[in-house]
C-alpha cells in the first residue's frame, strides 16, 4: 500500500492504495467516481476513457504508480453543470440506451473536438470505433459528436 | 372514444390515497385489473397496499409515476410515463419518473424480456392516466360548481372556458384525492395525443450524460466487501482442490471461501480481489464431457439424421408430396453460441441478515432471482427486498439468477453485505449463451414451381425448441413438416435477444430466397404469394396476421424501391417476432472486392408507437446488433472452455462499421404489439440474401466473416 496525491477533477485527493491499483478502480472504489465505468479490463471497450492532461486514457490499463502529477479529468469533472456542448448534444439526440457506455464515449469525443474542434465524419468514426456501444447506438453517437462539433462551447472544459 | 369497464365485484383496479402531506396519490394494479390479493408495493411514507404502481400529484404540480419494470435500455420508464401522462394532460416539464425500488411475490410481470411490457400495460397506463385526471376535473369542478362536463384539461392545467376559471393540477390534488375513483373512465381518441407518438427524449439523459451512480455495478454500502469468484473455466468440470494460500496472504483479503464449484475471493476493494483471485491454484476435473465445437458439428450431423426427433407441426402428407416432387431443393443453415456481452458485467449486491436479506442489483426478472434465494436459503421470500438498479444492458442474460443467487449464497456463508463482481472473462466465459443450432430445411417444388411441400428440422445445444412451427410460412404450404431434436450438454444456454428468432429468420429467410431464385420468382412477389395462399386457403393453425405481415412486406420493397436501383444488390427478410411485424431490404455494393452493406430499410408494425424517438432506437440497435452478431459473433469451445474471452478475441461491432438505416412505422392504430427485439431477426436474412445478389455466395454460416465471399 502507499499513498497517492492525485488531481482529479480540479481537486487535490489523497489515496492510500496498492501501487498497481488501475486507476479506474481508484477513481471507482475509493473515489466514489463511478461515471468511469468497468467493460473489459483489457483496454478494448472504452467504457473506462478518462482525460489524462486532457488526452483520452484508458483507466483500467493506468496502474495508479504512474498517472504522478497528471491532471485527471472523468465524467463528473467534464462541466460544471453537466451542460459541456457533449452532454447536451447527447441529450438533443438523444443517444443513450442503456447508458452504460455512454461516460466513456463522451470522454473520448471529448478529448477528438480538443484537438479536432470540426472533425469529419470519417474522424469522428476513426476515433470513436475503439469504443463500444452493445446497444448499438452508434448513429446517435456519430450524430451528437457532430451536433456538439457546431456548437461553440457554453463553458469552459477542463 | 373508447372505454374500459372493470370488474367491480373484484378489488377495485385504482384507488385514491389520502396523503398526509397533501396531494393526490393514485395507486393502481399496472399489472392485471383482476388480480387479487396483490400485496404491497410500499413508496416509503405511505401505505398503498393491493398496488404495484402509482401516480401522484404533489401540491407543487409535480407528476411522479413509479415504473416498475427493469430498464435496460428499452427507454421503459420514459414510454410508460409517456403514456399515463398523455392521458392526464399533464405537463411534461413535471413529470418524474420512479423506478420501483421493490419487487413482490405474484407479480406476474416485473420483469424486462420478451418486448412485453408495453402490449402488457397499455391499457393499465392509459386507464390510470385518465382516471387522475377525471378526478382533478371532478375537484375543479366541485370547486367552481361548474358541470365536470364543461371543464377541460391542458398541460397541467383543469380550465372552464365559459367562466375563464384555470386551476392548476397541484392545487386541486388534495380536493381530487377525496373523491371516489370512478368504474369507468373516457380514453382519449388516439387523434388527441400529444405525447404518444412524439420523438420524447429519455428521461435519464442527464444522469447518464454526468456519470451518476445509476448501474448495479455503481452501488456502494457503508461496510459493503467485494468479491470475485474463481469458477469452473471449462463446462462439465468440477473443483478437485483449492490451494489459496498466497490469495489469503495478500493485502486487502478478508477471506478466501470455496461453496459449490464456486472460489469465491472476498476483500476490502475490487483490485485486491482481482488480484488475489490470479494467484489462486484450483485444480479441476472432468464430471461431464467436455465439448469442443468439433464434437458440436459432429453431434448436429448425427441429431440430423435421427429418428426420434419431436414434431412440432405437420400439415398434409409430408412424403407424398416430397416423392411427387418435380424438384427438391434441400439445404442445411447454421449458427454458433453467442455470449451475451452487455456492457455491464454481472454484478449483485447482497446482505444477508438475521432478520432478512436484501438484494440490489441489475436484474431483468427480480421476482424470480428472488424465490431462487428463498428456496437456497429457506428464508421466506417476504423477508427478503430486491432493488432494481438500471442494466448496463441486458439481451437476455440478466434473465437468469445465477449471479444473484451466488452473491446471496456468499453473504451467507462470510456474514457481510458483499458486492460480487464479474470480469468480462468471467461474464464471457459463463455461460447462458445463445445456443449452437443447425436447420436442414427441404422443398418439393410441382412441375410449374409452386411449393407442395416443406420440411424444416432444427437440431440445437440446449435449445429446447429451435422453431417457431406456426410462423411463417406455415399455414401457406399444403404439405409441412416441421421437428427438432435437441442435444443436451453442459454448457448453459439461455434467452438471447429475440431469443430462437434470432437465428431462425435468417437460416429460413436465406432459405427462401433460395426457393425464389430455383423457381424464377421474385423473392417478394414469392412471399406475398404465398401469404395470399394462406389468407385463402389456410393450412392449420397461423399465428401471424397474413394482413399485417403483407403490408410491411409491400411497404419496404416500395420504399426501397425493391428491384429498380441499378447500382446496388438488394436482399429482402420480413419476419413476425414476438408480436410484431419487420420487413427489411439491405443494400450491398462491391467495395474491392468484397461485399459491403451500404445501407438497410426497415418497416416495423409494432402497432402504435409510443415514443418515436425511443422506438427508432430500438430499430436502428436492433439492426446493428443483428448485423453485427450474423457477421462477427462466435463463441467457440475447447475440451469445454470457451475459446473467446474478452473482447481482444470475440469480435462486437464498432462504429466503422455501420451503415446507413432508413426505419419507418406502420402505424396502424393497432394497440402496441412491443419492439425491444423484432427489428433484430430479420437482419442476418437480408443481409446474407443482399451478398448472393451481389456475389453468387450463398452464405449458410455465421459469422459471416469467417465465410466466402470474405473468407476464401
Amino acid at each position: 500500500m502507499a499513498v497517492f496525491n492525485l488531481h482529479v477533477n480540479g481537486k487535490e485527493q489523497k489515496v492510500d492504495v496498492a501501487e498497481d491499483t488501475p486507476l479506474l478502480w481508484v477513481l471507482r472504489d475509493h473515489l466514489r467516481l463511478v461515471g468511469t465505468k468497468f467493460g473489459c479490463g483489457v483496454g478494448q471497450c472504452g467504457a473506462c476513457t478518462v482525460h489524462m492532461d486532457g488526452a483520452p486514457l484508458r483507466s483500467c490499463l493506468m496502474p495508479v504508480n504512474a498517472v504522478g502529477n497528471a491532471k485527471i479529468t472523468t465524467i463528473e469533472g467534464l462541466s460544471e453543470k453537466g451542460d459541456h456542448p457533449l452532454q447536451k448534444a447527447w441529450d438533443e439526440v438523444d443517444v443513450p440506451q442503456c447508458g452504460y457506455c455512454q461516460s466513456g464515449q463522451i470522454m473520448t469525443a471529448a478529448a477528438l473536438l480538443k484537438r479536432t474542434p470540426r472533425p469529419t465524419m470519417e474522424e469522428i468514426q476513426n476515433t470513436m470505433h475503439g469504443n463500444l456501444c452493445r446497444c448499438g447506438a452508434y448513429h446517435r453517437i456519430r450524430e451528437a459528436v457532430k451536433v456538439a462539433s457546431t456548437k461553440t462551447p457554453t463553458t469552459k472544459t477542463k | 372514444m373508447s372505454n374500459i369497464r372493470f370488474n367491480n365485484s373484484r378489488r377495485a383496479f385504482l384507488k385514491n390515497i389520502s396523503l398526509s402531506s397533501g396531494g393526490l396519490l393514485l395507486g393502481f394494479s399496472f399489472m392485471d385489473a383482476e388480480a387479487s390479493d396483490m400485496p404491497a408495493l410500499m413508496p416509503k411514507d405511505v401505505d398503498v397496499a393491493g398496488f404495484n404502481s402509482y401516480i401522484s400529484i404533489a401540491n407543487d404540480g409535480i407528476v411522479s409515476v413509479f415504473s416498475p419494470n427493469p430498464e435496460l435500455g428499452q427507454n421503459i420508464r420514459t414510454s410508460f410515463a409517456m403514456v399515463v401522462c398523455d392521458e392526464l394532460d399533464a405537463d411534461w416539464n413535471k413529470v418524474k419518473v420512479i423506478q420501483a425500488p421493490l419487487d413482490t411475490t405474484k407479480f406476474d410481470r416485473q420483469l424486462t424480456g420478451g418486448s412485453g411490457a408495453i402490449p402488457h400495460s397499455w391499457k393499465r397506463l392509459r386507464n390510470a392516466g385518465a382516471t387522475a385526471r377525471y378526478l382533478l376535473v371532478a375537484a375543479a369542478a366541485a370547486k367552481w360548481n361548474v358541470p365536470a362536463s364543461e371543464c377541460t384539461t391542458e398541460n397541467g392545467y383543469v380550465l372552464h372556458k365559459a367562466s375563464g376559471k384555470k386551476a392548476g393540477y397541484g392545487e386541486l390534488a388534495t380536493a381530487a384525492s377525496k373523491i371516489t375513483v370512478p368504474g369507468e373512465v373516457k380514453l382519449k381518441d388516439p387523434k388527441d395525443f400529444k405525447l404518444i407518438g412524439k420523438p420524447i427524449r429519455n428521461v435519464e439523459n442527464q444522469n447518464i450524460v454526468t456519470g451518476k451512480p445509476l448501474f448495479g455495478l455503481d452501488f456502494y454500502r457503508d461496510g459493503m466487501v467485494y468479491a470475485t469468484i474463481q469458477r469452473p473455466p471449462a463446462f462439465g468440470q468440477k473443483i478437485k482442490s483449492v490451494n489459496a494460500d498466497e490469495a489469503k496472504s495478500m493485502p486487502g483479503i478478508i477471506d478466501v471461501v470455496t461453496f459449490k464449484n464456486n472460489v469465491a475471493v472476498v476483500g476490502r476493494s475490487t483490485w485486491d480481489v482481482l488480484k488475489a483471485k490470479k494467484t489462486l491454484v484450483v485444480e479441476y476435473e472432468a464430471e461431464k464431457t467436455l465439448e469442443s465445437s468439433a464434437d458440436h458439428a459432429q453431434i448436429f450431423s448425427k441429431l440430423m439424421e435421427s429418428t426420434d426427433a419431436k414434431v412440432r407441426r405437420k400439415d398434409g402428407d409430408v412424403e407424398a408430396a416430397f416423392k411427387n416432387a418435380a424438384k427438391v431443393i434441400k439445404t442445411e443453415y447454421e449458427c454458433p453460441f453467442v455470449p451475451h456481452n452487455p456492457l455491464e458485467p454481472m454484478n449483485f449486491f447482497a446482505h444477508v441478515r438475521e432478520d432478512g436479506i436484501e438484494l440490489v442489483g441489475p436484474t431483468q426478472t427480480p421476482g424470480a432471482a428472488r424465490k431462487a434465494v428463498s428456496d437456497l436459503l429457506k428464508v421466506p421470500e417476504d423477508k427478503i427486498t430486491v432493488d432494481i438498479t438500471r442494466l448496463g444492458g441486458g439481451f437476455g442474460r440478466r434473465l437468469k439468477f445465477d449471479y444473484v443467487v451466488e452473491a446471496a449464497e456468499l453473504s451467507s456463508i462470510i456474514k457481510k453485505p458483499v458486492k460480487v463482481i464479474w470480469t468480462r472473462e468471467d461474464d464471457m466465459g459463463g455461460g447462458s449463451y445463445r445456443p449452437a443450432v443447425r436447420y436442414r430445411f427441404e422443398a418439393a417444388l410441382d412441375a410449374n414451381n409452386e411449393i407442395i411441400g416443406y420440411k424444416c428440422r432444427g437440431v440445437g445445444i440446449n435449445v429446447e425448441n429451435p422453431m417457431r412451427q406456426d410462423n411463417f410460412p406455415s399455414g401457406s404450404i399444403d404439405n409441412l413438416l416441421i421437428d427438432s431434436v435437441e442435444h443436451q450438454s453442459p454448457i448453459t444456454t439461455g434467452a438471447w435477444r429475440a431469443p430462437v428468432t434470432n437465428f431462425l429468420a435468417f437460416a429460413e429467410q436465406s432459405f427462401l430466397d433460395e426457393i425464389a431464385l430455383a423457381t424464377g420468382k421474385d423473392p417478394v412477389q414469392m412471399r406475398l404469394d404465398l401469404l395470399k395462399r394462406a389468407k385463402e386457403k389456410p393450412v392449420g393453425p397461423i399465428r401471424y396476421d397474413i394482413d399485417r405481415m403483407a403490408t410491411v412486406i409491400k411497404t419496404v420493397a416500395e420504399k426501397a424501391q425493391w428491384g429498380k436501383k441499378k447500382d446496388v444488390f438488394q436482399g429482402f427478410s420480413v419476419y413476425f417476432s414476438h408480436a410484431s411485424y419487420v420487413g427489411q431490404v439491405c443494400e450491398v455494393v462491391m467495395k474491392d472486392g468484397k461485399p459491403k452493406v451500404q445501407k438497410i430499410y426497415a418497416v416495423s408494425d409494432c402497432g402504435v408507437v409510443i415514443n418515436s424517438s425511443g422506438a427508432l432506437q430500438q430499430v436502428m440497435g436492433g439492426i446493428t446488433d443483428g448485423y453485427g452478431t450474423a457477421m462477427f459473433g462466435k463463441l467457440s469451445f475447447r475440451n469445454g472452455e470457451p475459446e473467446q474471452k474478452n473482447f481482444d478475441r470475440y469480435r462486437l461491432i464498432r462504429m466503422n462499421e455501420i451503415f446507413d438505416i432508413d426505419a419507418s412505422f406502420v402505424n396502424n392504430g393497432i394497440d402496441p404489439t412491443g419492439l425491444g427485439e423484432p427489428a433484430l431477426p430479420p437482419t442476418g436474412g437480408a443481409v446474407a440474401n443482399a451478398i448472393f445478389k451481389a456475389t453468387g455466395v450463398r452464405i449458410k454460416k455465421q459469422p459471416f466473416i469467417d465465410q466466402a465471399p470474405f473468407k476464401s
